[in-house]
């Protein structure tokens, strides 16, 4: 076979075999019904679009502490972790997956998912995280941060509410 | 002599049987006899909530509300849902999430009307020392008290009534004043319970409570919203116990624990519905109930969350 | 019409009219009912809280009497075995008043229950066809049954023998026969059902054993036959009936016997809990022992098994046996050991621990004791009331008319 049937044969076989690759991406996706309504996510007020101060700001993509802004978060998550393994350093709207795809802050529930599988699994399911709505109609989801500060997601200690009283306490 | 004593003696009988009879009588006028105290009589005669028609249990519940609103100057409604068709309500409890935080606890008491003073409590969160007997509750502790939760070396388990499929309880009430509804709540009707207590003797989880005075309860306190099963106000001298929220849940809610848990360890819904979070959590997770030896075939599965 | 007046008349009569001793007693007795009665006033005002029972505990003191007093009813039937069985002619005639005493122990059973109910008002919900008792499944519906059946039968057995008497006639033995037949296997029965209730409920390790049914019976033909020898002595020396030393000794032999059996059981028990040592043995642990600090029931216990061992060999010894002072202390040591055993030391290990681990150690309030006290003293009344009628017809002195 010549080179230019080869080139003709491979770009009509991609070109069918597209529509393939693309519902497979899409069932990936089709996973999650479209009814995960969330509420919005749980931003500092003004934080949000990041790239009204990172626009056309050079990206520093070494990881150090933090100085001028930011400061206060301390990263807890992940072993030897830091801020671009999460965040895109190209476009801060947009967190980044490991494989370089990238979602919306409304969907990070994909990216908490590469690492915690099981929990996202459960989560689709409704089987994590707290439950409200109707049992039998809509669910209510929330995303992951609404419960779990992604920067440092161990749940503070609260305090008890009160022991019941002991029944010889009672009058 | 003699008959002249004896005389005298019946005489003094026959004053003695004057004197009965009149104290007899006086008893007899303290009797709610006039029209005023008819709901006396009407609460007195008040038959078996199964055995009642439609009209016979509104007018029953109108009669409760009267009650309810006369005693805490508040407006309540009595509800008499029943049990939706092709739903068996299972709960699913995550031991490997529960901080032992006992927000559920008064959420209930809050939700479901229970008496403040003297204390009741529908769930009880047992704390268990890691690396000891698990499944001998001797080993546990209810009262405890620190100043964080979850401790380190504990773990934390909250059991309330296990709604059995075999209930024990169903089984010894003399009266038949509690039992199995179809979607599988164990219900009691506190106007036919006798306060015999037998229940709570034959109940292996401590579930049921007893008030053993009149529940003590502020008007401001009182949830308006409730079931003749389930939350609405009790008396003195009858049983009560979780009832998965009935009020709520036969209206498609989650129960109050539910919602009220801050760590997303409990969850709950319909065994019979095969999309439903609760058939996904027995299929697959590594679920156990208590006390599992003894049949009762409870529907509140404990779990942990990680497995498949 | 009215030879019935007339005799209305002749039976208050009876009941007014006695000696000082008489009066002096019932007017004891009238007081603790009293005390009783207002002490109940306040119980069902304020509800169960004031006696000591809670949710760990749900069954304390009321209940550990109505247990121990259906023991005592159904041991009126250790009399009658012997006496129409066999024929044991000095027993015979005294069979009576064992009945009259299971009529008195049914009735204190029975307002037990009732005062220990918290909506008693409402206790007409366990009737059948009016109600709606939950018959076969619970336990409590047959215990109604059957007490309900006892006291009947034996209330027309005595009532009916005592009625022919006392116009001068004799009794059909066609007429109470079947019924005396009947009432040895009902009366078995009463306290079979009464141990079921314990036994049935797979919660409770303690009662959950084969052993409580046969345990409960060989107690009970201690302590009732006991507390009837105390009174038959009392009667006798009070009246003119005639009671052999003869039947008196047969039924402290029979006592032995069954306090035999009854330790035998309890040794059967305790090896079964101690040896395997299970979770499930806690109580037994609580109860001779103590557990976690928690002690209140152990020497109770301990001063009741004594006392059963000591009963067991003053009546199993002849020369103790046929010896008024030791007959009598060994009736009380039976008594009260009995009283402990199958009372408190029974209904309150069932709750210790409760089912999720608690141990909570249930004392009874001065209200309970002196409810408790006012029941007692209404059964005591009503045996002296119906003794009042009994005895004189029986001796001859009290007739009633009729046409003939």
């Amino acid at each position: 076979m010549s080179d230019k049937k080869r080139h003709l044969l491979v770009m009509l076989a991609s070109f069918f075999l597209l529509p393939f690759f693309f519902s497979l991406a899409e069932a990936a996706e089709q996973d999650i019904p479209k009814k995960f309504f969330v509420p919005p996510p749980p931003f500092t007020p003004g934080i949000f679009p990041c790239s009204q101060c990172h626009q056309g700001m050079p990206v520093n993509r070494k990881p150090r502490k933090l100085e001028q802004m930011h400061q206060d978060i301390v990263l807890k998550h992940m072993p030897d972790g830091w801020c671009f393994d999460c965040h895109n350093p190209d476009n801060r709207d947009k967190l980044r997956l490991a494989n370089g795809k990238l979602v919306s802050f409304e969907e990070s529930y994909y990216l908490c998912g590469q690492c915690h599988g099981t929990v996202f699994r459960d989560w689709k399911v409704g089987l994590h995280g707290k439950r409200t709505g109707m049992w039998n109609g809509e669910k209510q989801y929330l995303l992951c941060v609404h419960c779990h500060w992604p920067h440092e997601p161990v749940f503070k200690s609260i305090r008890p509410l009160p022991p019941p009283m002991k029944p010889s306490d009672i009058k | 002599m003699k008959r002249e004593k004896n005389k005298r003696r019946e005489l003094s009988l026959d004053r003695r049987t004057f004197l009965k009879g009149a104290a007899l009588g006086l008893a007899g006028t303290a009797l709610p006899l006039d029209k005023a105290d008819a709901s006396f009589w009407e609460t007195f005669f008040q038959k078996h909530f199964r055995e009642m028609n439609d009209t016979e249990i509104k007018k029953v519940l109108q009669r409760l509300e009267k009650e309810a609103e006369q005693k805490y100057k508040k407006a309540i409604k009595i509800g008499n849902e029943k049990a939706m068709p092709g739903v068996l309500f299972g709960y699913g409890l995550d031991l490997s999430r529960c901080i032992g935080c006992r927000r559920c606890v008064y959420a209930c008491v809050d939700e479901n009307n229970q008496s403040k003073d003297p204390q009741i409590h529908w769930i009880t969160v047992l704390r268990f020392k890691k690396g000891e007997k698990f499944s001998d509750l001797e080993e546990s502790e209810k009262y405890y008290n620190p100043p964080q939760v979850p401790e380190k070396e504990y773990f934390y388990m909250p059991v309330q009534c296990q709604q059995c499929e075999n209930p024990p309880c169903v089984r010894s009430c003399p009266t038949q004043a509690t039992w199995k509804d179809p979607d599988g709540i164990v219900v009691i009707d506190y106007n036919w319970c006798i306060g015999c207590r037998y229940c709570m003797a034959a109940c292996p989880y401590g579930a049921r409570h007893f008030n053993w005075s009149e529940p003590g309860r502020k008007p401001e306190e009182i949830n308006p919203n409730t079931h003749y099963l389930g939350n609405r106000p009790r008396y003195k001298g009858v049983v009560e116990k979780c009832t998965f929220c009935i009020q709520r849940t036969r209206n498609g809610r989650y129960p109050a624990c539910v919602e009220a848990c801050p760590v997303g360890a409990r969850k709950f819904g319909n065994l019979l519905d095969p999309n439903s979070e609760m058939r996904y959590l027995i299929e697959h997770k590594r679920v156990f109930r208590l006390k599992e030896a003894l049949n009762t075939n409870p529907k509140f599965y404990y779990f942990f969350a990680y497995g498949r | 019409m009215f030879y019935l007046i007339k005799n209305f008349f002749i039976a208050l009569r009876q009941i007014a009219i006695g000696s000082k001793r008489y009066y002096i007693w019932v007017a004891f007795l009238s007081f603790l009912i009293l005390l009783g009665a207002s002490a109940y006033f306040d119980q069902s005002r304020r509800g169960l809280i004031i006696t000591g029972m809670r949710d760990q505990v749900s069954w304390g003191f009321y209940i550990s009497n109505f247990t121990f007093l259906v023991g005592v009813a159904a041991a009126a039937v250790l009399l009658v075995i012997p006496a129409y069985i066999y024929n044991f002619k000095p027993i015979k005639e005294i069979v009576l008043f064992g009945e009259l005493l299971a009529i008195s122990a049914i009735s204190m059973c029975l307002l037990f229950v009732m005062i220990d109910m918290g909506q008693p008002l409402r206790g007409w919900h366990i009737l059948p066809v009016i109600g709606s008792m939950n018959f076969p499944a619970s336990l409590l519906a047959w215990d109604v049954i059957v007490l309900n059946g006892y006291l009947a039968i034996n209330t027309f057995i005595s009532f009916y023998v005592l009625y022919r008497l006392s116009i001068g006639k004799e009794y059909k033995m066609s007429v109470i026969g079947p019924l005396i037949i009947l009432s040895i296997p009902w009366a078995v029965s009463i306290h079979t059902v009464t141990a079921f209730l314990y036994n049935g409920l797979s919660a409770r390790p303690f009662w959950n054993a084969s052993i409580l049914a046969p345990r409960f019976l060989a107690s009970a033909f201690c302590s009732g036959p006991a507390i009837m020898i105390v009174l038959f002595q009392i009667i006798r020396k009070q009246s003119e009936v005639e009671i052999e030393d003869r039947a008196i000794f047969k039924i402290a032999e029979l006592i032995a016997y069954a306090m035999g059996l009854n330790l035998f059981l309890l040794g059967a028990e305790v090896f079964k809990e101690f040896y395997s040592g299970s979770i499930d043995t806690y109580s037994i642990q609580y109860l001779y022992f103590g557990l976690h600090g928690k002690s209140a029931l152990v020497p109770w216990i301990w001063t009741a098994t004594l006392l059963n061992i000591s009963a067991f060999l003053l009546f199993l010894l002849p020369r103790t046996r046929e010896n008024f002072t030791t007959l009598n202390m060994a009736c009380l040591f039976v008594i009260i050991g009995v009283y402990i055993e199958k009372g408190l030391g029974l209904v309150v290990p069932g709750f210790v621990p409760d089912t999720l681990g608690e141990i909570y150690e249930y004392t009874p309030t001065t209200p309970e004791l002196l409810i408790t006290l006012g029941v007692w003293a209404t059964g005591a009344l009503i045996y002296t009331l119906l003794l009042k009628f009994a005895v004189p017809i029986y001796t001859g002195k009290l007739r009633f008319e009729t046409k003939a």
